[in-house]
């Protein structure tokens, strides 16, 4: 189980408590599919995706953004078993989505500059720490059902 | 994944940002990288005060991203440019070259912050690949 400290609860909370889950998942999902153009394998049928401009206005995107930041509310409310929480998500991306789990990472990179950005001085170290930590044991419990 | 004349133009150009700023751009990345990931600090055990505030950690700061700077200049040949820094991380300060990728990361988290607007994904991506290009540059000589 991992251990948190109040600080690293209370960031969290914190952080989540304040972001613009449409802003932030549709900046970072969009800022993944341009900074590693690879990820766009996924989004086949998600229309235009041609170049930047394209895509930082897609709306099938921005609205999917705002579906994968939601899905870190389950681990928000999960802290104390985000393993098993996140089992059925794990299954669906291994055995219906076939997401190369390497992709948790970049999205998870390209989330956390997005709320650097949002965040500016307040993403401090310690507040930087407790974040990449947090996303670091979501991304492991999504990629335990892979086999 | 090579720098297209395109990545190289829009590196220049971000950079130019970044040029009247390095102290704190570096002190900022390391002394980030030293909280974020403890592990780095393993380098460092030489210095009394690894706390952002002190001289050192503000000095390495600015001498690592200065370095990056320079390596802006040459871009066009960076294994050739960096040969002699590479020289130094590969057979004196042996430094893990998984270091380089955290380090990275810090400096592009404060990017982020330091220039909300400039730091569009256009830009991170140019610099990321820069970043990275650098990082392969600087363990040319490895082994």
């Amino acid at each position: 189980m991992v251990e948190w400290t109040d600080f690293e609860r209370q960031t969290i909370a914190g952080i989540f408590a304040k972001i613009d889950y449409e802003t932030t998942g549709a900046t970072a999902l969009a800022r993944c599919l341009i900074v590693y153009p690879w990820t766009q394998r996924y989004f086949g049928n998600f229309g235009n995706l041609y170049n930047a401009g394209a895509i930082k206005i897609n709306p099938l995107i921005a609205k999917h953004g705002t579906i994968i930041v939601h899905g870190l509310d389950r681990a928000l409310k999960n802290l104390d078993n985000i393993k098993d929480a996140y089992t059925e998500l794990s299954v669906l991306h291994s055995d219906k989505l076939h997401v190369d789990p390497d992709n948790f990472r970049l999205f998870s990179d390209c989330l956390t500059l997005t709320l650097a950005a949002q965040m500016g001085a307040d993403f401090n170290a310690d507040v930087q720490a407790a974040f990449q930590k947090f996303m670091l044991v979501v991304v492991s419990a999504l990629k335990r059902q892979y086999h | 994944m090579s720098l297209t004349d395109r990545d190289k133009a829009t590196v220049r150009t971000f950079w130019a940002k970044v040029a009247g700023n390095t102290e704190a751009v570096g002190t900022n990345a390391l002394s980030r990288m030293l909280t974020v990931y403890p592990q780095t600090k393993t380098y460092f055990a030489h210095w009394k005060d690894l706390g952002p505030g002190s001289i050192n950690v503000r000095k390495h700061g600015k001498t690592v991203v200065d370095g990056i700077g320079a390596a802006v200049m040459k871009i066009d040949d960076l294994q050739k440019g960096l040969l002699s820094l590479s020289e130094l991380h590969a057979f004196q300060l042996r430094v893990d070259p998984t270091n380089f990728k955290i380090l990275n990361h810090c400096i592009l988290v404060v990017l982020a912050i330091t220039f909300p607007a400039e730091f569009t994904p256009e830009a991170h991506v140019a610099v990321d690949k820069f970043l990275a290009a650098v990082a392969l540059a600087l363990s040319d000589k490895y082994r």
